[in-house]
């Protein structure tokens, strides 16, 4: 059974919750390593992201995907508005305009974002940031087999491994990267976030 | 260029997390530019630290009068913004995000643009500009050998002498001619096309400087380098 747009609006709006509830979470992790605006900001973009939803729901999954990206561009203010937008931008390139979708087309749409992650803020994998969430994700998703939830699920599993490996890392991009060594020892807020959402997203394909 | 882009320079936008920080960098670099649209983007709709892409997008099309722009930031996320915000445009190819310090990198792109230099040209001033002394070894070592070179000392009978406005107003009478055109102060050379050049030379006021020029408006570079010194640089 594919995912509507309609299912994605509610997994959506299961992230903003996620992203509300973690808020101080990511705020003091980026306190330790960043310039402490990482909560703020996505609590900002998901709750701007929450009126847009219930003004006009867009009718396909990529049209939804699309509203995600040019709000989070438009409300964010922090490094994650560009990255979290281009991701979601080139997620919602990828699906097209799909009425629904399936296990292979969610695979596409995150390795899609993380094409458009990696364009937008040349991080590689061991920069400490959410590429190191976001790539094993991409990963697991595409060699899950059946289900859209099955893909997420292993996605949002792999996507907390990849954001606990950034702990020892020395930051090579982004604020964190001016603290080199001292740097290490700290989760990345962004891999953190990504990983986070994608857990919201997996418990919502779960229970759809 | 056609003829319609003789009267418009390539504009500046500034992109920072801090709104004074880009208004100051602004405000700087259109000291030496009169003439140059110079417009900070500085901080969150909200007042905050943080880079807001509907105002860097507005101020991209405001700063735009037919030459193109040149983007310049302060920080990663900002430069992330700029960048999106030129792929958003109706045409990406009029705008430039650079690498370069922001300061003395707008400063430099401001000159240029005064001087109506092209869009590319701009952003190399940009680029090229360093914190380090700006003063290179002599770039054209045997510029006074050559046979068409004019040359004069001048006077600087403006009390402070070469620091940042007299300098970017030689480097704009330098930039609207055909010439390439040095200044020796001492042992150090300066290409008069860069203003952070000029101001590295540190000639005081009430010393002669060197002024060597080349080119098709070699003589009327010169002459009108004594002009401005002669009236102490308006100051």
């Amino acid at each position: 059974m594919g995912c509507t747009a309609a299912d994605v609006v509610t997994a959506l709006r299961a992230a903003a919750a996620v992203v509300q509830e973690h808020r101080d979470e990511l705020v003091r992790l980026d306190q330790a390593i960043g310039d402490a605006d990482h909560g703020e900001n996505m609590k900002r973009g998901f709750t701007a992201l929450l009126s847009r939803l219930d003004a006009e729901p867009p009718d396909t999954p990529g049209k939804v995907l699309k509203l995600v990206a040019t709000t989070l561009i438009s409300t964010v203010g922090g490094a994650a508005g560009p990255l979290y937008g281009t991701a979601f931008l080139r997620a919602s390139a990828a699906v097209g305009d799909a009425a629904e979708l399936d296990c292979d087309l969610v695979a596409r749409a995150l390795q899609g974002a993380l094409e458009g992650v990696v364009a937008r803020g040349k991080a590689v994998v061991g920069d400490k940031t959410m590429v190191d969430a976001l790539t094993p994700a991409v990963t697991a998703a595409a060699s899950a087999q059946g289900s859209v939830a099955a893909a997420l699920s292993a996605a949002a599993d792999a996507a907390d491994e990849g954001a606990s490996s950034t702990v020892p890392m020395v930051a090579r991009k982004g604020r964190a990267s001016y603290l080199g060594e001292r740097s290490a020892g700290h989760l990345d807020p962004g891999a953190r976030s990504t990983a986070l959402l994608l857990r919201a997203f997996a418990d919502a394909a779960a229970k759809a | 260029m056609t003829a319609a882009a003789d009267t418009s320079r390539v504009g500046l936008v500034v992109v920072s997390h801090s709104e004074m920080l880009a208004n100051g960098v602004a405000e700087l670099a259109a000291q030496m530019a009169p003439d140059v649209s110079v417009l900070p983007v500085g901080g969150t709709d909200e007042g905050g630290l943080g880079t807001d892409y509907a105002s860097v997008v507005e101020a991209l099309a405001d700063a735009d009068s037919g030459a193109g722009v040149v983007v310049l930031y302060d920080l990663g996320s900002a430069k992330m913004t700029a960048e999106m915000a030129v792929e958003s445009a109706d045409d990406p190819s009029r705008y430039v995000v650079v690498d370069a310090p922001l300061v003395e990198g707008a400063v430099a792109a401001a000159v240029a643009a005064q001087g109506a230099a092209s869009l590319a040209d701009v952003a190399a001033a940009a680029e090229g500009a360093s914190g380090e002394a700006p003063v290179a070894a002599p770039s054209r070592p045997a510029l006074h050998l050559v046979p068409d070179a004019v040359s004069a000392e001048v006077l600087l009978t403006n009390e402070v002498g070469l620091h940042a406005r007299p300098a970017a107003l030689l480097a704009r009478t330098v930039a609207e001619l055909d010439a390439d055109v040095v200044v020796r102060y001492g042992n150090e050379e300066a290409n008069a096309a860069s203003v952070l050049a000029l101001m590295g030379l540190s000639a005081p006021g009430g010393k002669s400087i060197t002024v060597v020029a080349t080119g098709k408006d070699a003589g009327e570079a010169v002459r009108r380098i004594e002009e401005l010194a002669e009236r102490g640089f308006d100051d």
